[in-house]
């Protein structure tokens, strides 16, 4: 059921979100879009799992399990990063640029 | 009935994902992924993952993003103009996106039926459920055990490891979290 569509939509938004990776500089969108882009990938989990049993729904679970635990580290690393710099703009985040 | 509120459901997500990334208000931003969040749910719902629904909105939209907000409201960042990168990068940003997005739209056109072709390796026209039993299982699952028995029974047998694993990561997480945003330990 709604199984093209449901890819269809998780490839839009995926693309909408590598899309804001590339053009945003703001560290902390840069974190949404890197959200958006899993949220497509669970979508696309739960659109397989009708058919494949309810492992994908499984995997949905731990996937966002990884999303909260990587948003909790990431974030915290921006904080520090905002301590330094006063600023969460990747221009400015350039210490390891050769 | 259920292809119309898939429609709406999948235009707002749509709509709020673009709009996420264009507004140059971090708060802004985040207020629309979390719409985005909340029609993915609605979505979800509409495939017979309910349980995965009410998750998404638990976890995503509550926990996740106001975990967001919360950064952004205690680092006080204006919406500075110069946020989003030149025209240079957004062409090629834009071009990379057409790269990525042409192959990965070529998938909305499978149907159950070449899915099942692909795993079971033989040509199915019929009905696909008879090829991907698993499929059929699950929605027996549900429909015997309930929406969160189904899930259950999986996470806590089959995937009892990596369950485990899990709480061992959230540690790890919420420690590091500390660690990192601490100024002295």
């Amino acid at each position: 059921m709604l199984l093209g569509p449901s890819l269809t939509l998780s490839a839009i938004l995926f693309a909408i979100g590598v899309f804001g990776v590339l053009i945003r500089r703001n560290a902390i969108v840069l974190f949404m879009c890197i959200e958006l882009m899993l949220n497509a990938v669970n979508l696309t989990f739960v659109a397989l799992a009708q058919y494949h049993g309810l492992s994908g729904q499984v995997l949905v679970f731990f996937v966002m399990t990884v999303a909260a635990a990587e948003a909790a580290v990431g974030l915290a690393i921006i904080l520090s990063v905002f301590r330094h710099r006063q600023s969460v703009d990747l221009k400015y985040i350039n210490l390891l640029r050769g | 009935m259920t292809e119309l509120v898939f429609s709406v459901l999948a235009g707002f997500a749509v709509i709020s994902a673009i709009a996420c990334i264009l507004q140059r208000n971090p708060v802004a931003s985040a207020i629309w992924l979390v719409g985005t969040m909340f029609a993915l749910a609605g979505i979800y719902v509409l495939l017979n993952a309910q349980f995965i629904g009410a998750i998404q909105v638990l976890v995503y939209a509550g926990a996740v993003m106001v975990l967001f907000l919360f950064v952004i409201m205690l680092l006080n960042l204006s919406n500075d103009a110069g946020d989003l990168r030149g025209w240079p990068t957004r062409l090629i940003g834009a071009a990379i996106v057409v790269a990525i997005a042409v192959p990965l739209l070529t998938v909305g056109r499978y149907t159950p039926q070449r899915l099942a072709s692909e795993v079971t390796g033989a040509v199915v026209s019929g009905d696909p459920a008879a090829a991907l039993p698993a499929g059929q299982a699950a929605l027996a699952a549900v429909t015997a055990k309930g929406v969160v028995g189904a899930v259950a029974v999986p996470l806590f047998q089959q995937y009892l490891v990596p369950f485990e694993i899990t709480s061992i990561l959230l540690l790890t997480a919420a420690v590091g979290a500390v660690v990192l945003a601490k100024r002295k330990i």
